[in-house]
């Protein structure tokens, strides 16, 4: 069962469409339980990086997501969820993350005028490593950007793919089970649902 | 490599059809929404746009069911706008399947929903529509209601005050050119350039391959909108990626 925990903020339809359009069972689940008996376990948001993570403490599912993690079981975040991953961000104040990745989640300040905030459209996934989330891409695959916040100092051993927009930004991360992407792989087409297929197929 | 000019076609909904006009009358029947939004998902759209101009409760319904159907089957980002007065309509607009969601004239009428909506749901999510036309004197004047009523509010400066409320998006459209196909209003898309740090996408006027270059190249937008264009299959997505591609524009291939 793919499991995408579903904490209250913003449509997950989305995902879980994108999700069943590569594997039949899916679930929305804001139960601990269920969270436990993930075989893959999906962390999405959107909006606010403080909102999302304070709706996931206070429905108490830190605790079942970091046992499942635990257990080796794959889990992949994606936007804010990716964000989340990191130890910290300083959006609209200060914030503890899940901290199961080194980095924290920072302003986007590009210097060249010409590039807007928020970053908003396809931009080139380019791998810097090789990850089973990037079997069967294309070398130049886009995929749909909306954030105005980054992860940084992220390990380079963690650094699967970067973006360009103004310096390289991470656009997939990975550790062990551990997945993060930055990008919306429900919103990018053909791209988008062939990453979520290979995440879908991990062991 | 850097990010991508994004292609955008923009269905008016009336009442569950696409329809077409020209200035904002002379409504044209051009389609069903779902039949045409597949097309464009396959043809290699960046985004899509619907704009519900029914005005009717009952109209509204339809509207989110053409969301809802849509968003089901098609994996690319869509816009919805048109008649969002408050949070709540927003946000069932959001929970309908709608990745983002256009704001006109109730932002002009309270700012403050601005920054309420980019606070609840996140900016990336909140588009500012702004119908514009040009002054006799120079500049743009806001009008609302579909483009019926001149609001004596300047264009440029409601623009940075959107972006200053929070907006993540502007979507703004030159009623001068609106379905004439006669080009985009590239001054006015370099005014709002240089003005302001939001993406913006280019929008009313678009009827040949060199408008949308232009607005693109000339204008600096971020992304072009257009509707009769394309509905009438004077050109595809792919022929005007292809043309982009070729005058030295990034564009998403597919």
């Amino acid at each position: 069962m793919i499991t995408i925990i579903d904490y209250g903020i913003g449509n997950l339809r989305s995902i879980e469409r994108a999700f069943q359009h590569v594997r039949p069972d899916v679930v929305r689940t804001d139960d601990p339980d269920l969270i436990r008996a993930a075989d893959h376990l999906v962390l999405p948001g959107v909006g606010a990086f403080g909102a999302c993570i304070q709706e996931v403490r206070q429905r108490g599912l830190e605790q079942p997501i970091m046992e499942t993690v635990a257990r080796q079981v794959p889990f992949i975040g994606i936007c804010v969820g990716m964000q989340m991953l990191f130890e910290s961000s300083s959006e609209q104040g200060m914030h503890t993350g899940l901290g199961l990745l080194k980095g924290s989640i920072k302003e986007l300040r590009p210097s060249d005028p010409s590039l807007k905030i928020p970053h908003m459209g396809w931009n080139v996934v380019s791998p810097v490593k090789h990850n089973p989330l990037l079997s069967g891409l294309p070398a130049d695959a886009r995929c749909y950007f909306a954030h105005s916040f980054y992860a940084s100092d992220v390990s380079p051993d963690n650094l699967v793919a970067v973006t360009d927009y103004g310096h390289p930004l991470p656009a997939i991360v990975a550790h062990n089970n551990i997945y993060g992407v930055q990008f919306h792989p429900e919103k990018s087409h053909d791209v988008g649902l062939r990453i979520l297929a290979n995440f879908a197929t991990l062991a | 490599m850097s990010i991508a000019k994004r292609i955008i076609p923009c269905l008016d909904v009336d009442r569950g059809r696409v329809v077409k006009g020209i200035q904002f009358v002379n409504l044209v029947d051009a389609g069903d929404p779902l039949e045409q939004a597949h097309v464009y998902n396959s043809e290699g759209a960046d985004e899509l746009v619907f704009l519900d101009i029914t005005a009717t409760h009952e109209g509204r319904g339809i509207m989110h069911d053409v969301v809802r159907q849509t968003a089901e089957q098609i994996f690319i980002p869509l816009t919805v706008g048109g008649g969002i007065r408050t949070l709540e309509d927003m946000w069932q607009m959001l929970h309908a399947g709608a990745d983002k969601v256009a704001v006109n004239s109730a932002a002009i009428k309270n700012p403050g929903l601005i920054s309420e909506c980019a606070g609840a749901f996140g900016a990336q999510c909140v588009v500012i529509a702004i119908d514009m036309k040009r002054r006799t004197e120079g500049g743009w004047e806001i009008y609302t209601h579909g483009g019926r009523r001149p609001t004596g509010i300047d264009g440029l400066e409601w623009a940075k005050e959107a972006e200053e409320r929070g907006a993540g998006e502007l979507l703004v459209t030159s009623m001068d050119r609106d379905g004439t196909q006669i080009g985009y209003d590239l001054e006015l898309l370099q005014a709002l350039d240089e003005l302001v740090q939001l993406p913006v996408i280019a929008s009313g006027g678009a009827g040949t391959l060199e408008h949308l270059r232009d607005a693109l190249l000339i204008g600096r937008a971020h992304a072009v909108l257009a509707a009769s264009m394309f509905h009438f299959k004077q050109v595809t997505i792919n022929q005007a990626k292809q043309f982009l591609h070729n005058a030295g524009i990034t564009v998403r291939m597919t």
